[in-house]
């Protein structure tokens, strides 16, 4: 029996090493450990034996039952670990193909440009104000110092729509009509909004466009408070380093009025390309409102000044993102559209 | 207005400045300098040659051999220019010359002749076509018999010179003459001005004499003044007023007509000739035009007068539209032997309107449009006077024939120095205000601590105190002024809640994968209510630039699609754009009703991730899962309800409806129109968004998160094809009643296992109670009468 019971180790740890995977060993496993497997049988064998040498016979059983136990684990540690290899070999994937898209879209450019001005300015304690595009010439000229046959009306050829209504040819209009609803109150709003002009497209001229304009009402405005504001705005705009400088320019409702010029972020001042070989490059008009302007609108104009001032968003994103040509802002080429998706700080 | 500096140090000492440096001041102080013009750019070596003899080419028609006296020799040079003859002074390139854009002469042969160098017409020298004189415009310039051969054409011809290009504002008409730049130019460098000193010789007979004069119209003429000059010769001007004239951009014709443009430039006041035969009467009367009236002006076309233009005539028919632009038949020819000068003060209004009516504009109304100095209209006649005595040989007749009730006093400013400073934000000293209005020649008194300015009726843009403010800022400097930020209340800035939930808006649907487009407003009659909403009577321009700008939209899809069609075209097939914008509607008000909408138009594919084998095309249920996305996003209840519009296709178009209004359409476009802008599948959309931000919603309150679990129990049901899902999930949401939850569309079969017009429709229901674990008895209770309730209907359970 001692000689059956080691030919039987001897066997099984044969089949032990020959299994090549986790179901042969574990067939292994049932046909010598299982309850029908010739272990088994052996020990119920037995009770033929005479009772002294059972309990020898029964620990050799066993020592033999844990040799083939332990080994048959230990190829099973092998085995499922081959397997798990293999698995991780056969999942291997190409990871340079490309990810599924997550579609997205974007702000329009200009959209862009007038948020980031809405923003630094209602951080500053404004709000936005907005009126309508077709308006009454009343607001449009006369509420700002532009009676019917002032030469500054050359300026900007308009399109009218009756001989009072026409479509708006700046965002004026909206301070005249804050002024007028704010009944003599102060006032610190942002207006930005479509426009309208008499100008043949081309590369530097759209008969539509964006304008946002400033204006700052109360007690002792002064035009230093311009020129501060005006510089808090260059710089988050263009850079901590952009240096303001003003000039003397007219506007018929502002007086004094000024030109603002912001030194080049492109080349810092010693000039290139963008502009002009100057250093400067013009970004904004603004000014004292003029005090008929505060008068028609019902403001004391002894007591109150107030300053405003307005840019193109269009010439400032032709500037900021390089832009050539006007019309790109209103073809929507999605292939310039896209361009405006990514953050930039 | 163009000014050249060496005719500019005529009056004012530059202090050599060089001209940038110059030019930047004077930009600094306020009028822009756009341009500063070198007219010797780039030209060298170029002599005053005399052709002693000119042969034609035996090879060339076209080409002359001429033998040139350059000076130091005589050269041989081939000229192709017509107009070349033997005994000219010419304007001669000798080999190594430079001329602008970078030619170099050389010595070359021309079909066999030697030619030394080059004979220059003024085009070559790099003056504009448009500014030589008619004669030489198509050839070689001519210069006077005085010019001294082989001297050089740069320098004794003011070439040598530079010209500034000034961008004036409407309110800096004094710039408009050089006497004007002058003072400003004055006031920079702290240098006084000249003017011209006026004497010539007069005549012993009177110009009242020979010329009488009627005002009939003061109001638009309060002034008048003319000066009679007799037995001039018509001639070419000299070359210094030439060039003058050239550098100041205008062309020179004869010597009566350069003298008039000479003045016009010098002292921004217009003048006009007229031929005193030609005039015939002696007589001038300025008066309203009469009803039908015609006069040939100098650009020879006949003009039929109104009312209300000013007229000059010789008191029987019109001779010149007052200010604008003279008659043909008074006009200065080279047989005048008489002229009258006229210099005369207008009102603005006056000109601006003839000018207006008949869309002419001269440097002459330009200048009357913005108004001329009232005290510079009798010195420029007394200015021509000089100058034709000068250089056309005239006699002036003693005096001049003048009416005169215009009002020429100074207007006095008074104000505060403390108030200059408080709206400056500066402290400016009183003394440097003082010298501040000194240099501008302003006359000042300090009276009580005040400044009493009398103001040159030059500036006529001075009338206010802040007026006063700039000239005092700009001449002290901006750069000066501190930099603050007003002292106001501290109030908090922010967006309206429509502001607010307009970008939330824009947020969603660049999100949900769409760039924003922007287009434009104005479109075409045809296009105007293509997909309007709301269809009203179109709002049409008085003057459009084209007809495809002429009438405001009244929905933002037409341009919106028309962008989709522009990207298409250039093969990107796949497009998904959205917009915000007005649409503009007729009221019975003044104004329109701008409504604000959102728009979105889409085309190709949705979803492309071709490796993988996911396609997903556009279709209607991606706009509208856009639709209802953005509905729970804002908190709205958005319905959709089939419907037809035109241009779109009647089986796949609904409108958007909310609390029973309509307040938007979606749908696909219709294949005609697709094929007619070259499209395929297009889904457009587009809502009033302003009727959906103007919802204010509810506070935001949280469900408690379910503690007990759902149930859920699919049906699949046959249907017609013309029953809709909606109206089972109704049929099923009425059934279910409080404990169904949710009903979810999960398959649609409609292939042929099925019976001839019908199709089946899965939905996934959703049963819960908040209050405790649902039994399955309680659910197949409800469900039960969900089923009955679809038998009612003649929907099938399927099998
Ligand atoms: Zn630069």
């Amino acid at each position: 029996m001692e000689e059956q019971l080691q030919a039987l180790k001897t066997e099984a740890l044969e089949k032990i090493e020959a299994a090549k995977d986790v179901k042969e060993l574990n067939n292994v496993r049932v046909a010598y450990l299982g309850k029908k497997g010739p272990i088994t049988d052996l020990l119920k064998g037995m009770g033929k034996l005479p009772a002294e040498e059972r309990p020898k016979m029964g620990a050799l059983v066993n020592v033999v039952r844990e040799e083939v136990t332990t080994n048959l684990e230990e190829r099973m540690a092998v085995l499922e670990e081959q397997a798990i290899n293999e698995k991780l070999q056969r999942e291997i994937i190409d990871i340079t193909l490309p990810g599924r898209p997550v579609k997205t879209g974007n702000s329009h450019p200009l959209t862009r440009v007038v948020e980031e001005i809405e923003d630094l300015f209602i951080s500053m304690g404004y709000e936005i104000a907005e009126g309508p595009e077709v308006e009454k010439d009343y607001y449009n000229f006369e509420a700002l110092n532009l009676p019917k046959g002032h030469p500054a009306r050359d300026m900007q050829d308009s399109f009218y729509i009756t001989e009072d209504i026409l479509l708006r040819t700046h965002t004026s209009p909206v301070q005249a009509r804050t002024m007028e609803a704010k009944g003599g109150e102060p006032i610190k709003i942002i207006c930005p909004g479509k426009v309208y002009r008499r100008d043949n497209d081309d590369a530097t001229h759209s008969h539509q466009f964006t304008q946002i304009e400033g204006l700052v009402i109360g007690e002792n405005i002064r035009m230093s408070d311009l020129k501060g504001t005006l510089s808090v705005f260059a710089k988050k705009l263009f850079g901590e380093e952009r240096e303001i400088r003003l000039r003397p320019s007219f506007f018929p409702f502002t007086e004094p009025s000024v030109e603002m010029d912001i030194s080049c972020f492109k080349c810092g001042g010693s000039g290139c390309n963008v502009c002009k070989k100057t250093g400067w490059i013009e970004i904004l008009g603004a000014g004292m409102v003029h005090p008929n302007v505060l008068e028609m609108a019902g403001y004391d104009s002894d007591r109150l000044s107030g300053f405003a001032f307005g840019m193109g968003p269009e010439r400032i994103a032709m500037l900021k993102y390089g832009v050539e040509d006007i019309r790109h802002f209103y073809t929507n080429d999605i292939r310039f559209l896209s361009q405006f998706n990514r953050t930039e700080v | 207005m163009l000014v050249s500096i060496k005719w500019l140090k005529d009056y004012v000492n530059t202090q050599d400045l060089p001209a940038d440096e110059l030019g930047e001041k004077i930009t600094r102080a306020g009028i822009e300098v756009d341009a500063v013009i070198d007219r010797s750019e780039g030209l060298s070596n170029i002599v005053v040659g005399y052709v002693e003899s000119c042969e034609k080419h035996p090879q060339a028609d076209k080409l002359s051999i001429c033998q040139v006296n350059v000076g130091d020799e005589t050269d041989q040079i081939i000229c192709g220019a017509p107009n070349i003859a033997a005994g000219q002074k010419v304007i001669v390139a000798r080999p190594g010359a430079r001329l602008p854009g970078g030619m170099k002469i050389k010595k070359a042969k021309l079909r066999g002749e030697v030619s030394n160098g080059m004979i220059c017409s003024l085009q070559e020298l790099g003056i504009e076509g448009k500014l030589v004189p008619k004669a030489y415009a198509e050839g070689i310039y001519v210069l006077p018999e005085e010019a001294e051969i082989g001297s050089d054409v740069i320098t004794n011809f003011d070439l040598d010179d530079t010209v500034l290009e000034l961008g004036l504002t409407p309110n800096r008409a004094d710039a408009m003459s050089m006497l004007g730049v002058a003072y400003e130019v004055g006031a920079i460098l702290e240098e006084e001005v000249k003017l011209p000193e006026i004497s010539y010789p007069e005549a012993e007979q009177t110009a009242e004499s020979m010329l009488t004069l009627q005002v009939d119209a003061p109001e638009a003429n309060p002034l008048y003044a003319a000066k009679v000059v007799r037995n001039i010769k018509v001639k070419e001007s000299p070359m210094w007023l030439q060039q003058r004239l050239m550098a100041a951009g205008v062309r020179p014709h004869n010597n009566v007509v350069d003298v008039t443009n000479y003045i016009l430039m010098e002292y921004g006041q217009p003048l006009h000739a007229f031929d005193y035969d030609a005039l015939g009467t002696g007589n001038i009367t300025v008066r309203l035009a009469k009803k039908n009236e015609k006069i040939t002006t100098l650009d020879d076309t006949e003009r039929t007068l109104s009312p209300h233009q000013l007229v000059i005539t010789n008191g029987e028919v019109p001779v010149a539209l007052a200010g604008v632009m003279g008659g043909a038949d008074s006009e200065v020819s080279d047989s005048t032997t008489t002229v009258v000068i006229e210099s005369a003060y207008f009102a603005s209004s006056s000109i601006r309107e003839t000018s207006k009516n008949h869309g002419l504009r001269s440097d002459a109304s330009s200048r009357y449009e913005k108004g001329v100095d009232p005290n510079r209209v009798i010195p420029a006649a007394e200015r021509a006077a000089q100058l034709l005595s000068e250089l056309a040989d005239g006699e002036v007749l003693a005096g001049s024939v003048i009416f005169d009730e215009l009002d020429k006093e100074e207007k006095i400013v008074t104000v505060s120095p403390d108030f200059i400073n408080s709206r400056l934000g500066m402290k400016i000293p009183f003394e440097e205000m003082l010298d501040i209005l000194k240099r501008l020649q302003f006359n000042t008194e300090a009276a009580n601590g005040q400044l009493v300015i009398s103001v040159p009726t030059r500036r006529q843009d001075i009338q206010i105190e802040e007026d006063v403010v700039e000239e005092i800022a700009r001449l002290y400097g901006y750069d000066e002024i501190p930099a603050t930020l007003p002292e106001t209340e501290a109030a908090p800035g922010g967006l309206t809640p429509y502001q607010a939930k307009r970008r939330i808006v824009r947020n969603y649907m660049e999100g949900a994968g769409l760039l924003q487009a922007t287009t434009y407003s104005l479109t075409s009659e045809k296009s105007a209510t293509q997909f309007a909403l709301t269809e009203t009577d179109v709002t049409k321009l008085l003057m459009p630039m084209s007809e495809e700008r002429s009438v405001l939209r009244q929905s933002l899809l037409p341009h919106l699609v028309e962008s989709v069609s522009y990207n298409t075209a250039r093969r990107m097939d796949s497009v998904a754009l959205y917009e915000v914008g007005s649409v503009f509607l007729k009221t019975d008000d003044e104004l329109l009703n701008e409504e604000e909408h959102l728009a979105l138009a889409m085309t190709g594919l949705w979803l492309d991730n071709s490796w993988q084998g996911e396609k997903k095309p556009v279709d209607f249920f991606v706009a509208k899962g856009i639709v209802e996305g953005l509905a729970e996003k804002l908190g709205v209840q958005l319905e959709f309800e089939r419907g037809e519009m035109n241009d779109l296709h009647p089986g796949r178009t609904a409108f958007i409806m909310m609390d029973g209004r309509r307040v938007g359409v979606m749908g696909q476009l219709h294949p005609s129109e697709q094929k007619q802008r070259d499209l395929k599948t297009t889904i457009v959309m587009e809502l009033n968004l302003a009727a959906l931000l103007s919802v204010e919603t509810e506070a935001l309150v949280y469900t408690p998160v379910p503690r007990y679990p759902s149930i859920s129990r699919d049906i699949a049901l046959v249907l017609s094809k013309i029953v809709e899902a909606g109206t089972i999930e109704t049929v099923i949401r009425n059934a279910g009643g409080k404990l169904l939850k949710d009903v979810r569309v999960f398959d649609l079969y409609e292939g042929d296992k099925l019976e001839e017009g019908k199709k089946s429709v899965a939905f996934s229901l959703t049963y819960f109670d908040p209050e405790k674990t649902l039994t399955d008895e309680e659910v197949t209770a409800v469900h039960e009468k969900v089923l009955s309730a679809l038998t009612e209907v003649g929907a099938e359970l399927r099998s």
